[in-house]
């Protein structure tokens, strides 16, 4: 199922300013793969997602995606290397419509597989072609998750960042939002990498997991042996603080 | 029973007993603050010393319009807007059943047969009722034919709301001929109406629509970009010193100066835009504004080149591709070329289409780019530049190219304006042009271009009417000089716009994406949206 490496994080320490967020963090992603990432508030987790991405930029260490190394690129140049990102906070664009949205995820391929990949998009998440019109800001938190991860989508990535897609939102959206990753990946083999605080979805989805405490991964394995690991559901599964 | 006869009385009284405190509330501010401004002025004795005279009468006048005023907000205006809010709001400005009252036939019909008798007899109306009088009567007039327009707009709401756009272009493309035909029906000539039409031509229509180009030239970069230009002026400038330099020292047409002069702003705007690429906001407004100032100063002591602050004259004039030159001198002068009598209304009519040209290009491109990558873009690094970066967008490139495309406009407008002026000198090109143009995009509401194209008639037209208003004169005495209450104006016309729609006058953003369907789907669901 799992094939090579696709993302390969070594000894990763990144700084702001002179305070240390991560710590020589070790993380691989494979090809087909749902990596998830869980951690405390304040781990490191988004830090990690954005350093991917080269904003800020590890100070040391080396990201290499699909053998190429980003770790010094741009983040629009890492972008047109197909890693999209549903970021923290979702970032739409809260004037445009829906489909403008969308639209702009599109913008790396010009535009040319857009009729093709929005009607995808609209598949998977029906709700938002119910909204096409209507300005990002006015949508409610769940379709504005949606929309962000649609918008990744349309980018056709090798790779899918998802920062903590799971956020504030109900219990009944974040299954909705699970299930769309889990045929993701199942359908496409869409490789997803996910920052999660919601710990026990984010390791019932994921093929594999890290934990993070503090800016360094403490703890790796398959889903099933996170999920049953005493001192993960000591941590965070079932609401002890380590 | 007289519970609610006494609830009734008491909501009817409470805003008149709490209106007339307010108004003393609001009579003690304005004392506070006009004793000084107003009832005290400072003057020269025939000693040429310094005297203080008191002027407690107009304070009293301004103080108590004060006090009126609020009064009659709370007790009357207040209560009854509250009432109207229930009432239809569909029509926009002002629920129907308000306006339908106040825009009537008979009114209608009355105020038009006031306009026309007035107008038929103005030459005579000094004669028969004295100046004062006369002062009078033509602002009646003025009123009436006000009044006459907003009736036609009224009635053809509907129709004007759904094709503004070309309603606007056609009234703009005829304005000239309008203004020609009307005057020369007034005064019996030809050559009257062209004589006539200069001031109409040239102080409302090319100066409204400079204006409306540079600000829809800076709403690329404002209201697209969302990047905050307070030095907007510095393009302008450079397009005019461009097409004034080359033009008197080379004697280049305009023709190849004018694609020059943009060029030449949109490389200022690429040099402006390198070192505020990680600006936002003030600090980005702040670096703008020096880079405005040190243009100027640069023109103003780089003598050699510039001549300092005495300016550049004799600039040449625009001629029609070459064929057809407005210089009187020139064998190919126009009235010579079509053997009618000379004017300088042929070069103003000329060049408010030029201008009209540029500014429709303007709107045009814009219009184009925002359906394009580089248009989508400017408008998503306006919501979101970590987004955007993260979505694979240089935004780099971007906010360079929403500088220089912006520039370039304020190049091509400054190189008409130094056409049009004959001469340019640093005193053209300062803050409170980029303030005025910023004010205008504000106003008429970021990113759109049907209401900056408003603001700027308004305000600018507003100023230039200014002018005209000479019967003020009658009023508040002979040293009345109305222009200079032009910024007042501007302060007015933007504390409207800010209580009353605080995004502007067109303040919706329409989308430039929809998809075949979108009619049948988006309909019902947005509306189902804002339960």
């Amino acid at each position: 199922m799992t094939g090579k490496t696709l993302l390969d994080i070594r000894g990763v320490h990144t700084f702001y300013g002179n305070i240390q967020a991560l710590n020589g963090v070790d993380v691989t992603v494979n090809d087909g793969e749902i990596v998830a990432l869980i951690g405390a508030n304040g781990a490191g987790k988004s830090t990690l997602m954005m350093t991917i991405f080269g904003a800020p930029r590890a100070r040391s260490g080396k990201i290499v995606f699909a053998g190429t190394d980003i770790t010094q690129l741009p983040t629009h140049e890492i972008a047109r290397l197909r890693i999209a990102q549903s970021p923290e906070g979702r970032r739409i664009f809260p004037r445009m419509t829906v489909l403008e949205n969308l639209q702009m995820g599109a913008s790396l391929d010009k535009m040319k597989h857009f009729d093709e990949d929005v009607e995808k998009v609209f598949v998977l998440f029906p709700r938002l072609k119910e909204r096409i019109d209507q300005r990002g800001g006015t949508l409610s938190g769940g379709e504005q998750q949606m929309l962000s991860i649609g918008r990744a989508l349309m980018a056709r990535p090798k790779l899918l960042l998802l920062d903590e897609p799971s956020l504030g939102l109900a219990p009944l959206v974040v299954k909705q939002i699970f299930d769309a990753i889990r045929e993701l990946n199942r359908t496409q083999g869409l490789t997803v990498f996910l920052v999660e605080q919601n710990a026990f979805g984010a390791l019932k989805l994921a093929t594999r997991g890290y934990v993070m405490v503090n800016g360094n991964v403490t703890m790796s394995g398959t889903g099933k042996q996170l999920l049953a690991d005493p001192d993960v559901r000591a941590a965070y599964l079932e609401g002890g603080r380590h | 029973m007289t519970t609610t006869v006494s609830t009734e009385r008491g909501s009817v009284a409470a805003p008149v007993k709490r209106a007339f405190r307010e108004a003393l509330y609001a009579g003690l501010i304005s004392f506070g603050m006009f004793v000084l401004i107003v009832g005290l002025k400072t003057d020269q004795n025939i000693r040429n010393e310094l005297v203080l005279e008191p002027r407690w009468g107009l304070l009293a006048i301004v103080v108590a319009l004060t006090m009126f005023g609020r009064f009659a907000y709370v007790a009357w205006l207040q209560p009854f807007m509250a009432r109207q809010k229930l009432a239809d709001t569909v029509t926009g400005l002002m629920p129907a059943s308000v306006t339908s009252r106040f825009f009537r036939l008979p009114y209608f019909i009355a105020a038009l047969v006031i306009m026309v008798a007035l107008y038929v007899v103005s030459g005579s109306l000094d004669g028969w009722l004295g100046a004062e009088l006369a002062g009078y009567a033509r602002f009646l007039r003025a009123l009436a034919l006000i009044y006459a327009l907003a009736s036609v707009f009224y009635y053809y709401r509907a129709f004007i709301h759904d094709h503004f756009s070309a309603l606007g272009i056609t009234v703009m493309i005829v304005y000239p001929v309008f203004v020609v035909l009307t005057l020369a029906l007034l005064t019996g000539s030809m050559a009257g109406g062209f004589q006539g039409s200069l001031k109409w031509v040239d102080n409302f229509g090319i100066q409204i629509l400079i204006y409306v180009m540079l600000a829809w030239g800076l709403n690329i970069v404002v209201g697209l970009a969302g990047l905050l230009d307070l030095g907007y002026v510095a393009f302008y400038a450079v397009g005019a010193y461009a097409y004034a330099l080359l033009g008197t020292h080379y004697g280049l047409s305009f023709w190849i100066l004018l694609p020059a002069a943009g060029c030449m702003a949109a490389f200022w705007g690429i040099i402006l835009g390198f070192p505020v690429l990680r600006l936002r906001g003030d600090y980005l407004a702040i670096v703008t504004l020096a880079f405005g100032e040190i243009i100027r100063m640069v023109l103003i002591n780089w003598r050699v080149v510039t001549n300092g602050s005495a300016g550049i004259s004799g600039i040449p004039k625009v001629s029609f591709f070459g064929l057809i030159s407005f210089d009187v001198s020139a064998p190919n002068y126009i009235s010579k070329v079509f053997d009618i009598a000379q004017s300088g209304a042929y070069y103003k009519i000329f060049l408010y289409y030029l201008i009209l040209a540029l500014a429709l290009l303007t709107a045009f491109v814009t219009v184009r780019l925002r359906r394009m990558p580089v248009g989508r873009a400017w408008e998503a690094l306006r919501e979101d530049e970590i987004a955007c970066r993260s979505l694979g967008i240089n935004t780099t490139t971007t906010k360079l190219t929403a500088f220089a495309t912006g520039a370039m406009f304020g190049g091509f407008a400054g190189s008409f304006f130094a056409a049009r002026q004959g001469f340019v000198s640093p005193e053209s090109f300062v803050f409170l042009e980029s303030a005025i143009i910023l004010a205008i995009v504000v106003l008429g509401g970021m990113g759109s271009l049907v209401g900056i194209a408003v603001a700027a008639a308004v305000m600018i037209g507003g100023t230039e009417i200014l002018r005209e208003l000479d019967f003020l004169k009658v009023v508040f005495g002979p040293d009345f000089t109305p222009e200079l209450y032009r910024m007042l104006l501007f302060g007015v016309a933007m504390v409207v716009v800010m209580v009353w729609k605080p995004r502007g006058f067109v303040s919706n953003r329409e989308p430039t994406a929809f998809l075949k369907e979108r009619k049948a789907v988006s309909g019902s669901f947005t509306k189902e949206g804002h339960g």
